[in-house]
């Protein structure tokens, strides 16, 4: 592959006895949206979350834009300052306003200046269109707010990679597509590299250069979404394509 | 065939139906109640301080107290009255208060944290503290470290001497005490200090938000903490000398005393409370959602900055209530000096009442007294919990 | 460009080559950090310096059969031979030395009972039924004068089963009462609102001692002339109107955590105050109470030493009394150890199973 942003090698990992990721080898080329789906348990969000090192491969190798993700605590910071994350509960800091969520790892992290960061926090903000709940707390918001501060809050560190985990299985049917919109409005304005786990196959469909299928800690199956829906080849991708697709 | 809806029958204004009726009845009745029952209780009294002959009203106040008390922060001997007499008590049990709660906060904070080590021995030690010194009574603690005290130390000619000036024996604990005119310019150094501290802080934040650059502001707030007070004091010429404590017939003069009844109550009253404090927050601290380390880890945050930015900020907030009860509870607890001879303010209210005969003034003294300070510390707590209450919809 | 992985499901390989030895243990969770580290080494030295001593005090020199002072003190250990002899002074306090089968039978009833309460399969109706046949049967041991048994005045009852008496007694006679007092609190008509506030905050305000003192000073001037309460009484109602207050302000927090549905299903059927009380509301508030109605009878139980103050011979003072004996003198570190080890067995138990209670009952209100 020519140029990979992002590279697993032979990845394991279990959880005591439980055998999580089996032998995970994928290539992410910068720029690429990918989206894994799986059923509950398959090991697609401890794959996502093994790149940011929330949680900790046994064996293998994972090399993030060239850094190989170690003990080394150094790697691991620098790793996360390129890689951004959303997560399915939003996690937002409810103890200070929206801004003050965008501007934090900025002032600290990058050590920017407060107006600088301000002004990146609003562009954010205006990207995803509630740049006047600024002001407000977490609280105050509805789920598909938050989740687009979410959103915001980790375009404002400027990663490379964005991870997003599960973002839209928390929030009421209605908000879901306010969020959706976002990401391919991210996906198709810049050249965002996107992990995606997902059970969103419209998403999938319209965004994703690949789809990878996971279940019980292998990958399965990846293709382009058309080959992959279309014509899927493994019998457990095809069960679980008739279970979700009804 | 219908019926017009206003033709259903109303609720008539003084009828048994109308619950604003029966709302009136209740409370007139419970009113009532509660007032013949006050009206039989007074009666009696003022009857039976009569048959009695004990005297009502607080003129007791201004007469000769007649008896010493054992420690005060203040001047007192038997000739001054009541009123100043229980004045030393007040004082007596703030000192209690205000040391035991400063002091039980600082070690209950580190075991809480303690308990949430990833050291396993310190964490289980920590655990065991915290297990055993909350399910044994206070007053039983108190007995022992009181026992510990007065009878496990020698008597003052065969003090044990730990550090040169301290001294160990059943009249208390003694230290040297710093005095002399060096001492104000000292105070005064530490004051400056603070204060530099304080703009230092002030000038780096704004500096981060211009710049980004962050300041190492305890550093350099710890090194001027220690070194300024002395520059200054050096810098004064004046003279500062140590009140060492030298023995002299039976007793030692001079220095620092905690009297052993006032250290056992201490003591007993910090680590007794210090368990509690130390689960208000290990509880606090986890209370947190995992969720907000794991995000606060993805913007990169290192584990320190997270914590004073992210989960102590809330921590705190939840902390907030559960702490006030522990700090009423120290004060409340501190009435249990009596048992073990610290003067405080049941002590000596107790010995008032036992002298004048009059126990109810003394009661509501007592109780005004509680009740103030609780209610005082309640106001306060409850202001600071409502401004740094979380905003939601 | 695709790819489809044949491979069969993997074997069941265990975690590669990290074998957790003891080394690896040590490393992560004693020594993981300098700072943890020291912690640790200084934490050894300082258990290396006690416990070895304390374990010799305690069990290998300690005498458990001398029959003087002198004799006991002879080895340099624990004389529990101490505690042997004056167990009954301290456990039964002046209680009438032939008598002395009666506390310990109303002992046994109300630890029995305690331990029964603490089943679920009998928290119905059947549980106010059993509690009231057990306090019954309590007082009629402890009093005697009925059923060919010695009449004791209770000036007399002392130590353990005081204790208990105190706390049960005291939890059973104010839990109606906090009932009513959360239930005012919490009424629309400011005049009952007003008389439950200031009761609740007024108590809760002032320490136990002050109502100690209050009760046993002042009790006497409320009543008319010719009626007496004995001190046991008098500090059994200020026992009583303190955990009230404490019950009331539990009680309300559980009423608070009920739905507002609830109570708007209540009144759709029709049920009137009462009934909506009795039937829905207090049955699930009671359940979410009961974790922190054990702390408070578990902070109780500690806080009937403080009888001492007026007088009376709970367990604490029995166990004081047992050291003026002058043949036995200077024993106070082993009667103190006596003592605390039958309250820590008491509160740590109760405390244990409240804890196992709160996981169990949770279960109910999370989603």
């Amino acid at each position: 592959m020519a140029h990979a942003i992002m590279r697993m090698k032979d990845v394991n990992k279990w959880f005591g006895k439980f055998h999580v990721l089996r032998n995970i080898n994928l290539d992410v080329a910068s720029g690429e949206r990918i989206v894994i789906c799986g059923p509950s348990g398959s090991g697609k969000s401890t794959l996502i979350r093994c790149i940011n090192r929330l949680e900790e491969h046994q064996s293998g190798q994972i090399v993030v834009e060239g850094t190989e993700i170690t003990n080394d605590l150094r790697h691991v910071e620098a790793i996360r300052r390129e890689v951004g994350m959303v997560f399915q509960h939003f996690n937002l800091f409810p103890h200070l306003t929206v801004l003050e969520n965008l501007t934090l790892g900025p002032i600290w992290v990058l050590k920017l200046p407060r107006a600088e960061a301000e002004k990146r926090a609003m562009q954010y903000l205006e990207r995803v269109r509630i740049p006047d709940q600024a002001g407000k707390f977490p609280g105050q918001l509805s789920g598909g707010q938050q989740q687009r501060v979410a959103i915001a809050r980790s375009l404002c560190m400027d990663p490379k990679i964005m991870l997003f985990d599960e973002p839209t299985s928390a929030l009421d049917p209605e908000m879901v597509k306010e969020v959706l919109d976002v990401m391919v409005g991210l996906a198709n304005e810049s050249g965002m590299t996107m992990l995606v786990v997902t059970h969103e196959m419209g998403f999938a469909r319209k965004v994703a250069d690949r789809v990878i299928f996971m279940d019980q800690g292998e990958i399965i199956e990846q293709n382009t979404p058309d080959a992959f829906f279309d014509t899927p080849e493994n019998d457990r991708t095809k069960l679980f394509l008739s279970q979700i697709l009804h | 065939m219908t019926t017009p809806i206003s033709s259903a029958p109303q609720a008539r204004r003084l009828s048994w139906n109308n619950p604003g009726v029966r709302a009136i009845f209740y409370q007139v009745i419970a009113l009532c109640a509660v007032g013949a029952a006050v009206w039989f209780l007074v009666h009696n009294t003022l009857y039976n301080l009569s048959v009695r002959n004990i005297a009502s009203g607080f003129d007791f106040l201004s007469r000769e107290a007649g008896f010493a008390i054992g420690e005060s922060l203040i001047e007192y001997g038997p000739a001054d009255n009541y009123a100043r007499a229980l004045t030393v008590g007040l004082v007596n049990t703030l000192r209690c208060a205000v040391i035991g709660i400063v002091c039980a906060t600082i070690l209950g904070t580190i075991i809480g944290i303690a308990r949430l080590s990833k050291n396993w021995l310190i964490q289980k030690l920590a655990s065991v503290y915290v297990e055993v010194m909350r399910n044994i009574p206070l007053l039983l603690q108190l007995f022992f470290w009181y026992a510990i005290i007065s009878e496990t130390t020698p008597g003052p000619r065969q003090a044990l001497n730990p550090l040169p000036g301290v001294f160990l024996s059943n009249r208390g604990f003694k230290t040297p005490w710093v005095t002399g005119e060096g001492l104000s310019w000292l105070f005064g150094g530490f004051v400056c200090a603070i204060v530099v501290v304080i703009l230092l802080a002030r000038w780096a934040r704004k500096r981060q938000e211009a710049t980004g650059q962050i300041f190492p502001l305890w550093r350099v707030a710890t090194a001027l903490l220690l070194v300024l007070p002395a520059a200054v004091w050096l810098v004064s010429g004046t003279s500062l000398s140590l009140d060492m404590p030298v023995l002299k017939g039976f007793n030692f003069a001079g220095g620092l005393t905690l009297s052993p009844e006032f250290a056992a109550l201490i003591i007993g009253l910090v680590v007794y409370t210090s368990a509690f404090i130390a689960e208000v927050v290990r509880s606090g601290i986890q209370s947190v959602s995992h969720g907000q380390w794991e995000a606060a880890g993805a913007l990169g945050l290192k584990n320190s900055l997270a914590l004073r930015l992210i989960v102590l900020p809330q921590a705190l907030r939840v902390m907030i209530p559960p702490m006030t009860s522990q700090y009423l509870n120290i004060t409340k607890n501190s009435s249990l000096a009596v048992a073990i001879g610290y003067p405080d303010i049941v002590s000596v209210v107790n010995t008032t009442l036992n002298q004048t005969g009059q126990a109810i003034e003394g009661i509501m003294i007592i109780m005004a007294a509680y009740l103030s300070v609780s209610i005082s510390i309640s106001i306060f707590m409850n202001w600071y919990n409502k401004r740094i209450a979380l905003v939601e919809r | 460009m695709s790819s489809v992985n044949t491979t069969s499901t993997a074997e069941n390989e265990g975690a590669p080559s990290k074998r957790l030895s003891v080394w690896a243990w040590l490393r992560t969770h004693l020594f993981s950090s300098p700072l943890n580290s020291l912690l640790t080494i200084l934490s050894v030295w300082l258990l290396l310096a006690i416990v070895p001593a304390l374990i010799e005090w305690s069990v290998i020199r300690s005498n458990f059969s001398a029959s003087t002072a002198q004799e006991c003190r002879s080895t340099g250990g624990a004389c529990w031979a101490f505690i042997i002899e004056k167990h009954r002074l301290i456990l039964f306090g002046l209680y009438p030395y032939d008598e002395q089968w009666r506390p310990l039978i109303a002992t046994g009833i109300l630890l029995g009972t305690i331990i029964l309460s603490g089943f679920r399969r009998f928290w119905n109706f059947w549980l106010v039924v059993i509690w009231t046949v057990a306090l019954i049967a309590v007082a009629i041991l402890m009093w005697g004068g009925v059923f060919g048994m010695k009449f004791v005045e209770n000036n007399l009852w002392g130590g353990l089963p005081l204790t208990l008496i105190l706390s049960t007694f005291g939890i059973a006679f104010a839990f109606p009462i906090g009932v009513v007092l959360a239930l005012g609190r919490r009424s629309n008509m400011p005049a009952i609102k007003a008389i439950c506030v200031v009761y609740i905050e007024l108590i809760r305000g002032v320490p136990l001692i002050s109502l100690l003192f209050m009760s046993s000073v002042m009790l006497p001037l409320f009543l008319p002339e010719g009626m007496n309460i004995d001190k046991l009484l008098r500090a059994q109602i200020a026992i009583v109107m303190f955990a009230a207050a404490y019950i009331a302000e539990t009680v309300r927090g559980g009423l608070q955590a009920i739905p507002k549905g609830q109570f708007e299903g209540a009144d759709s059927l029709g049920l009137n105050y009462w009934q909506q009380m009795r039937l829905i509301v207090l049955p699930q508030a009671l359940k979410i109470v009961i974790p922190p109605l054990v702390g408070i009878f578990i902070a109780m139980f500690k806080d009937t030493s403080l009888v001492v103050v007026i007088g009376i011979f709970d367990l604490t003072q029995s166990g004081k009394a047992a050291l003026t004996d002058q043949t036995w003198r200077g024993f106070s570190a082993e009667l103190y150890f006596f003592i605390a080890l039958i309250y820590f067995v008491f509160c740590f138990s109760m405390s244990k199973y409240s804890q196992s209670l709160e996981k169990r009952l949770a279960t109910g209100y999370q989603r």
